[in-house]
């Protein structure tokens, strides 16, 4: 298992040599939205809190590194751990609400996504973050702006980030903390019982995973240099993080790669076939049937299905 | 339209997130029924009715029943997918452009006393009480509501005392989704509409639901007005565009402080 691990990073590595530009860009967002699932697994997966306001965590780190930059003349690269911090603050404050007041399944998701939209809201009305209309980011092409003439320096990082969030759940996945997780996730109260702190090991898994999202919010601003309150803030990001696991196989370590590779050329096939045509919006049909068909037939993704295939060959 | 809501949440403990879509259905079909039948939708509302009841049965039936036994969450993702689909077959059937149903109605005006009221807003009004009001006749004082009430109370009793639950359960799904039909073709006239209001109905009817209390239908009417009054309120002494903070603060107040809503007995 261990050399297969090493000869995927290795392909992974070598692929941009090869990749046509447009395949490059399809691979990047496979890469990100990977890791933004991967962070989202801590505790939507593992602990099985299921945050949907996870966009709101990407809006923070992203609208934080892109003002520190355009203001204070803050490089993003320390930036983008600022807004990392500051989106594990928020998500401090709702997990400290939502697990304090003991706000389980439904209503967490609910919480989750009323701070989303507070967010959304708030941003979208304080001219000094620019408004409904958002921020634009200057192209300066300058890597100590984050800025890349090269599409492949964006693909190394997004696969910095995937590993590192990746070698993040492997190294809770494999302690005590991973399996409290699990534990909490399968059974709260039997947990409570046996003496397991389940708000504090909520907590922590509400952090990590919101400074991870935190850390990619200013990936996503760098690479499209621009941020949108209703685009970085809505639901339909969540929605896109959250998906990803979910077909992939949550609380699984590689259930978000996997997701990832099987749903985001799915969606960019689907948008440039059917958008071309005008129909816009068919890729998120292919969302809506995958999700119903995996919720039906598949409740605990994609991954233990390709591992029994692996197992068996 | 909360009141359809809160019957599927309260009878069924499902969370129906393609709610709002469903409304924007039942509203496009209001709109084909104007233009190609010149049906005025404070008529056809009855019929958008009676073909969302099919939708939200045969829904019900198809999906939901699968996995009633699941836990919350993939009922959750299960009816998100369910969102989805609808909302985007909606924009590749009709496309993005904002629709309005005309009406004779909604254009006129009435002097009632010092106040001008609209005529379309006030028979939205009349409508909405008189289901309301027939929902929980219903639901109190028939036989066949009273099942659903005992199969939200405790399903396996029902099942015990010989109530065809599966049954109740699509029934319940397929009253809630009429009301929603109904609420889409008679907000129609008033308010326009689009495939992706979809998804900010589904919200706003979850903060009224929440609000009003889980499974009470006078809750869900109260928990209505109280949002409205607060976004009208809001969008008057602060700027239109953060009317919305006020319902969501709101919310998350009340999910806080009060899970169980302001009408809503304690559940869990």
């Amino acid at each position: 298992m261990k050399w297969l691990g090493a000869l995927a990073v290795a392909v992974l590595l070598a692929l941009p040599a090869v990749l046509s530009s447009y395949a490059l860009t399809v691979f990047i967002l496979i890469l990100f939205y990977g890791f933004l699932g991967q962070a989202w697994n801590i505790v939507g997966g593992y602990t099985g809190q299921l945050s949907a306001g996870h966009a709101a965590f990407v809006g923070v780190g992203g609208y934080t590194a892109a003002l520190l930059s355009s203001e204070y003349g803050l490089t993003p690269w320390l930036g983008m751990f600022v807004g990392a911090a500051l989106a594990a603050g928020l998500g401090a404050v709702i997990g400290y609400l939502g697990f304090r007041f003991g706000l389980r399944g439904f209503y967490f998701v609910l919480l989750t996504v009323a701070f989303a939209e507070v967010c959304r809201i708030l941003v979208s009305n304080v001219d000094a973050l620019g408004g409904a209309l958002g921020l634009y980011i200057t192209f300066t092409g300058n890597p100590r702006q984050f800025q890349f003439q090269d599409q492949r320096a964006y693909y190394y990082i997004a696969l910095a980030l995937l590993l590192l969030a990746t070698g993040v759940v492997a190294g809770i996945e494999r302690r005590r903390f991973g399996i409290y997780l699990t534990a909490i996730r399968e059974d709260e109260t039997a947990c409570e019982a046996l003496g397991v702190d389940t708000f504090k090991y909520k907590m922590l898994a509400m952090v990590a995973s919101s400074f991870l999202t935190g850390l990619g919010g200013t990936f996503y601003a760098f690479y499209l240099f621009s941020l949108q309150p209703s685009t970085v803030f809505g639901i339909p990001l969540s929605v896109e993080i959250v998906i990803r696991p979910i077909i992939g196989g949550a609380g699984t370590l590689l259930g978000p790669v996997l997701g990832s590779f099987i749903l985001t050329p799915l969606a960019e096939l689907s948008r440039q076939y059917f958008g071309q045509s005008g129909l816009h919006g068919a890729h998120l049909i292919v969302y809506g049937v995958l999700l119903i068909s995996v919720v039906l037939f598949l409740p605990r993704g994609a991954y233990p299905v390709v591992r029994r295939l692996f197992r068996r060959a | 339209m909360a009141v359809g809501l809160t019957l599927i949440f309260g009878v069924m403990r499902v969370v129906n997130f393609a709610h709002g879509d469903m409304m924007v259905w039942g509203m496009y079909l209001a709109l084909f029924l104007a233009t190609r039948l010149g049906l005025d939708p404070y008529v056809s509302f009855v019929l958008c009715a009676a073909a969302l009841f099919a939708l939200g049965m045969a829904t019900q039936r198809g999906l939901v029943d699968r996995i009633v036994e699941a836990p919350h969450e993939m009922q959750i993702l299960l009816m998100l997918g369910v969102a989805l689909v609808l909302e985007n077959t909606a924009l590749l059937a009709f496309g993005p452009e904002p629709a309005r149903v005309r009406s004779p109605l909604a254009a006129a005006t009435r002097e009632l006393g010092p106040l001008y009221v609209d005529v379309a807003r006030l028979v939205t009004f009349v409508v909405a009480i008189v289901l309301t009001l027939a929902l929980s006749l219903f639901l109190f004082r028939t036989d066949r509501g009273r099942l659903i009430r005992a199969a939200a109370d405790n399903h396996e009793g029902a099942f015990v005392i010989g109530a065809d639950v599966r049954r109740i359960y699509a029934a319940a799904f397929g009253i809630g989704a009429a009301c929603v039909g109904a609420a889409g073709a008679l907000v129609s006239p008033i308010l326009p509409f689009q495939p992706s209001t979809g998804l900010s109905l589904s919200v706003t009817s979850f903060n009224i639901v929440i609000i009003g209390g889980m499974g009470s239908l006078l809750g869900a009417f109260v928990g209505g007005l109280l949002v409205s009054v607060a976004e009208s309120l809001g969008a008057v002494f602060l700027r239109p565009s953060l009317k919305e903070l006020f319902s969501f603060s709101l919310l998350i107040v009340i999910l806080l402080f009060r899970p169980a809503g302001l009408f809503g007995k304690r559940a869990q």
